[in-house]
């Protein structure tokens, strides 16, 4: 397990890496669902104060 | 100056009163000529405005000297890369003002109604940018060059690599300019957009100019420029007329 | 009457019910594979032969520098979409991809950056990948900048359109100028951003790993494209409906 986390001395470099992009990832992921949510209330919001048609 | 009124570009309409746009209206290459003309005698009338961005090249390439040192031989060795960064820069400052004016005068509106190729028309006012922008800068890189160290040999190399070079720029930017019409702050925006697309030019260029100061043959970085230049002579007047034209609406 | 569906994705409503439709069936999958294919590139494939297992980063790096070039190119497609035949949808795709896109060219300078440091001892190095990286995060920013800049929707989708249009052009020239111009101070070849030869035991990994991070791309997109859409459309009927139900 030390010798996989040690990444045969490389680990400095191997884990902030993967770090990086796996996180890069997750972001947009958390990105875009919160835009979503945010989208859809607000589109609640407008119709509750009797938006219609424009 | 020739009235650049509606008729006078309109393609297919007869205006005897107006010099230049006589018999079926005017053809293509004649509004350009009128669109051309009328650039340069507007700007001939502010003609303190041509001298600001030669200044300014003046002004950045002094920068260099000043920040790292007034040797000849170090300063050589870096000469064609300051030419060029200032040249682009300089440039840059020169396009905010390609559409600003005929946008406040209406003049552009007029333009995209005229029925005339909007395109062609976007070709002679880029052309008349390049003639009071671009051909003077060209004309004052070799003087730069000789206060960086660059041999007198060197100078005709460096003026033709300028020149042809802010053709592309001059093409290239007006693209930037149509798209950041009447926007806020769209010097900094203008300049962001800009640079990225310029970077073939800076780095051909620059080689070129790198080449005849050390006396090598400058042909190959030569042509591949005059290669972006024309590239940029076929699209990118198509390109600020869509811009021009979603700018306006 | 083959054309009708490239129609219907005119349709925001449409697009709207298809994303959300689609989006489990691409999110899944995506999850899999790169849970497989990191499994596989960091405990099933061999260290490298000259680069031990630094190697590695490859499996962050590679998917990192192709989403950036794979999402550019999409938003360039969907803009021209959009000018062409004119479709709202397309030019919200488009917005949809920058974002994305932007995040990943960073991750891909990072990991570069990462990879770079034991291979050649400086934390960065003007190799033509990595300063081509860099000026596809400028690409990214300027496209993103214009939008931001303008208040009109119609012109901010038309304009940023003729951007990413334009840009796509230049990607290749930038490429190649930038490749010429690296070439000219060569120094040895280990400054390139060493590809170390693949055997299939690491190949297998990397590519299900370029695989799942394609799939994991349409998942954001349709969901960014979802919040984009009722943005865009705000009062319309469809919208109440939907939200009635």
């Amino acid at each position: 397990m030390r010798e996989f986390l040690g990444m045969g001395g490389y680990a400095a470099f191997v884990w902030p890496a993967y770090a990086v992009t796996l996180g890069v990832a997750l972001l947009n992921v958390v990105w875009a669902r919160r835009a979503l949510s945010r989208a859809l209330t607000a589109a609640r919001r407008r119709l509750a104060a009797g938006g219609g048609d424009a | 100056m020739p009235e650049l009124t509606q008729p006078a570009l309109a393609a297919g309409a007869p205006d005897p009163a107006v010099g230049g746009a006589t018999g079926e209206g005017a053809s293509v290459l004649e509004a350009a000529r009128l669109v051309l003309l009328r650039d340069l005698t507007l700007a001939f009338r502010r003609s303190g405005q041509l001298v600001q961005p030669l200044a300014f090249f003046a002004i950045v390439t002094t920068l260099f000297p000043l920040a790292i040192s007034p040797e000849l031989a170090r300063l050589r060795e870096i000469a064609a890369g300051v030419i060029w960064v200032a040249a682009l820069l300089a440039s840059l400052l020169a396009l905010e003002s390609l559409f600003r004016d005929d946008s406040y005068d209406g003049a552009l509106e007029q333009y995209v109604l005229s029925g005339q190729p909007l395109t062609g028309l976007m070709f002679a006012k880029t052309a008349a940018h390049w003639l009071l922008t671009g051909l003077p800068l060209a004309l004052m890189a070799p003087l730069a060059a000789l206060s960086l160290g660059a041999p007198a040999a060197s100078l005709p190399g460096i003026l033709a690599a300028v020149a042809i070079g802010t053709v592309a720029l001059s093409l290239i930017g007006s693209i930037g300019a149509a798209l950041t019409l009447g926007l806020r702050r769209s010097g900094v925006l203008l300049a962001l957009l800009t640079l990225p697309l310029s970077l073939p030019v800076l780095i051909f260029g620059a080689r070129a100019s790198e080449l005849a100061i050390h006396g090598a043959p400058y042909a190959a970085p030569l042509e591949l420029l005059a290669a972006l230049a024309v590239l940029g002579v076929t699209l990118a007047p198509l390109a600020s007329a869509a811009a021009v034209r979603i700018s306006l609406e | 009457m083959t054309w009708t569906w490239f129609h219907r994705l005119g349709s925001p409503p449409h697009v709207y019910r298809l994303a959300r439709l689609l989006t489990p069936w691409f999110a899944w999958p995506a999850g899999a594979l790169i849970v497989v294919a990191l499994y596989g590139g960091l405990v099933l494939a061999p260290p490298d032969y000259q680069q031990g297992d630094g190697f590695r980063i490859i499996y962050m790096h590679a998917p990192a520098a192709w989403m950036s070039l794979m999402v550019y190119t999409t938003m360039a497609v969907a803009a021209a979409v959009g000018l062409i035949w004119r479709m709202k949808v397309a030019h919200a795709v488009a917005a949809s991809c920058a974002p994305i896109g932007a995040s990943f060219t960073f991750a891909a300078l990072a990991t570069g950056s990462l990879w770079g440091q034991p291979m050649w001892g400086t934390w960065w190095e003007w190799d033509p990948r990595l300063t081509s990286e860099l000026i596809l995060l400028f690409l990214y920013l300027g496209y993103m900048g214009l939008r931001g800049a303008i208040e009109d929707t119609q012109r901010a989708d038309r304009a940023s359109a003729v951007l990413a249009v334009v840009g796509v052009v230049n990607v290749p020239i930038i490429h190649y100028s930038v490749t010429w111009w690296n070439s000219l101070h060569q120094a040895p070849s280990v400054m390139r951003l060493g590809k170390p030869t693949l055997s299939s035991a690491m190949l297998w990994p990397l590519l299900t790993m370029l695989l799942g991070f394609t799939l994991y791309f349409v998942a954001v997109l349709l969901v960014r494209l979802r919040a984009e859409i009722l943005g865009r459309e705000r009062s319309a009927s469809w919208v109440r409906e939907m939200l009635a139900t």
